[in-house]
């Protein structure tokens, strides 16, 4: 059975989901990814789903419970790269997900769970300006 | 198609009366209630009169779909159109064509007589009614173009994404909410989301006339999609009389809210780490532009 893969970055864990999401792959990643905050005593998760163009309540009950598990074992969970059409469509399933972090890109999902974001976002912005 | 008898008189009745019943329907028109200047009465009114004329000559007194009045219908069509445009009512506009009707009858009182008159009489008032229903139709026609693309017009322009700084997006609406609209309005702010990639959008619901549980929940699930996409809302612009009208709904707007634009986007700049300040003394060797965070 195939899984998807889950990386280690320093305090957190890596998942980009590059294939459509059947439901035995969601219950599967949830078990994985359990396993695997508890394993590296990760503090943050970061899920990437600019890949996914489809959802469903399903997914979208997995994302919301993967968030609630990881706060349990005291990491933040963060899903970036929502595509407009995914998004419209979880809140029209009434789907909010209101317990999950989210952001644009990875890069300012790994600043928000790395605890920088308030500082880092800041020095990014004066180089700019 | 063998021209009858009551065809050839209605044909002779145009064509050797043409110049006394366009003299006789210019006068008419110009006491009438068709506010056209007596040169436009009388151009309007021969090229009419003439295209009829040659319809009529050709033989086709009754089918104004033929392709004899093609002429005829291109004129109409032409003095309908801007008539339309120029917004004259319909009433002023049909009365241009069933003025011609008095004209016709005083001529063809003239040329016939007895039971053919009445003959001649039934076909030009057949004649007439087609012609200024044509008109009428065509009017309307010119109208409902001119609505739909005025609809179409505001629909654009009441849906516009603005760029405020590096960041943070605003979204000002104008018009009342309905689903359709926050539909296109959710997408549009969605999608500068991605392009800009703005942390911030700000929704200034100033121009919204009137928010009800509907237009609340469309509001609420546009700022659901927008944090999902991972930009945070801040909803401004809640008149007084608005703010009242939510809490009496009892819906609960359970976001960041600002009564004013401005105080949205000073909010916005200190999330992202900017200040506001006035500059202190302007010194005269200092360069012209000044930094933009100072401005005040």
């Amino acid at each position: 059975m195939d899984s998807i893969p889950i990386l280690k970055i320093g305090s957190a864990l890596l998942v980009t989901i590059q294939v459509d999401m059947h439901d035995q792959l969601a219950t599967r990643l949830q078990d994985d990814l359990t396993e695997k905050i508890v394993q590296h005593r990760a503090r943050g998760v970061l899920i990437d789903i600019s890949a996914l163009e489809i959802v469903d309540s399903f997914i979208g009950r997995m994302l919301a419970n993967i968030a609630n598990v990881s706060r349990l074992l005291d990491a933040d969970t963060v899903v970036v790269g929502m595509r407009p059409e995914v998004a419209i469509t979880l809140v029209e399933l009434g789907l909010g997900l209101p317990g999950v972090k989210t952001a644009l890109n990875a890069e300012r999902g790994l600043a928000l769970i790395g605890g920088v974001s308030a500082a880092g976002q800041a020095a990014d912005d004066a180089d700019d300006d | 198609m063998a021209v009858s008898s009551h065809d050839q008189a209605l044909v002779r009745l145009f064509a050797e009366g043409e110049a006394e019943i366009l003299a006789d329907w210019v006068s008419t028109l110009n006491l009438r209630e068709t506010r056209m200047t007596p040169q436009e009465a009388e151009s309007q009114g021969r090229a009419v009169l003439h295209a009829l004329g040659k319809a009529v000559a050709q033989g086709n007194a009754n089918d104004l779909r033929g392709a004899e009045y093609l002429e005829v219908r291109e004129v109409l069509q032409g003095f309908s159109r801007s008539r339309a445009l120029q917004g004259f009512s319909p009433t002023e506009t049909a009365t241009f064509v069933f003025s011609l009707k008095r004209s016709l009858f005083a001529q063809a009182r003239k040329t016939a007589k007895g039971d053919e008159a009445f003959q001649l009489l039934w076909r030009v008032t057949e004649l007439i009614d087609q012609l200024g229903l044509f008109t009428v139709e065509t009017y309307q026609k010119t109208r409902e173009e001119l609505i739909a693309r005025q609809g179409k017009e505001i629909e654009e322009l009441s849906t516009p994404v603005v760029k405020l700084w590096d960041g943070i997006v605003a979204l000002p609406l104008i018009g009342t909410l309905d689903s359709g609209r926050t539909q296109v309005v959710m997408q549009n702010l969605l999608e500068t989301i991605v392009q800009t990639e703005a942390e911030i959008a700000i929704i200034d619901i100033t121009g919204v006339p009137m928010v009800d549980t509907l237009t609340a929940q469309h509001l609420l699930k546009t700022v659901s999609a927008a944090r999902l996409m991972g930009a945070d809302c801040i909803i401004s612009g809640i008149r007084p009389q608005i703010a009242q009208t939510i809490v009496q709904l009892g819906v609960d707007l359970n976001v960041v809210s600002k009564a004013t634009l401005a105080d949205a986007l000073a909010l916005a700049l200190r999330r992202t780490g900017r200040v506001v300040s006035k500059l202190k003394v302007p010194s005269p060797s200092a360069p012209q532009e000044p930094p933009a965070e100072a401005r005040g």
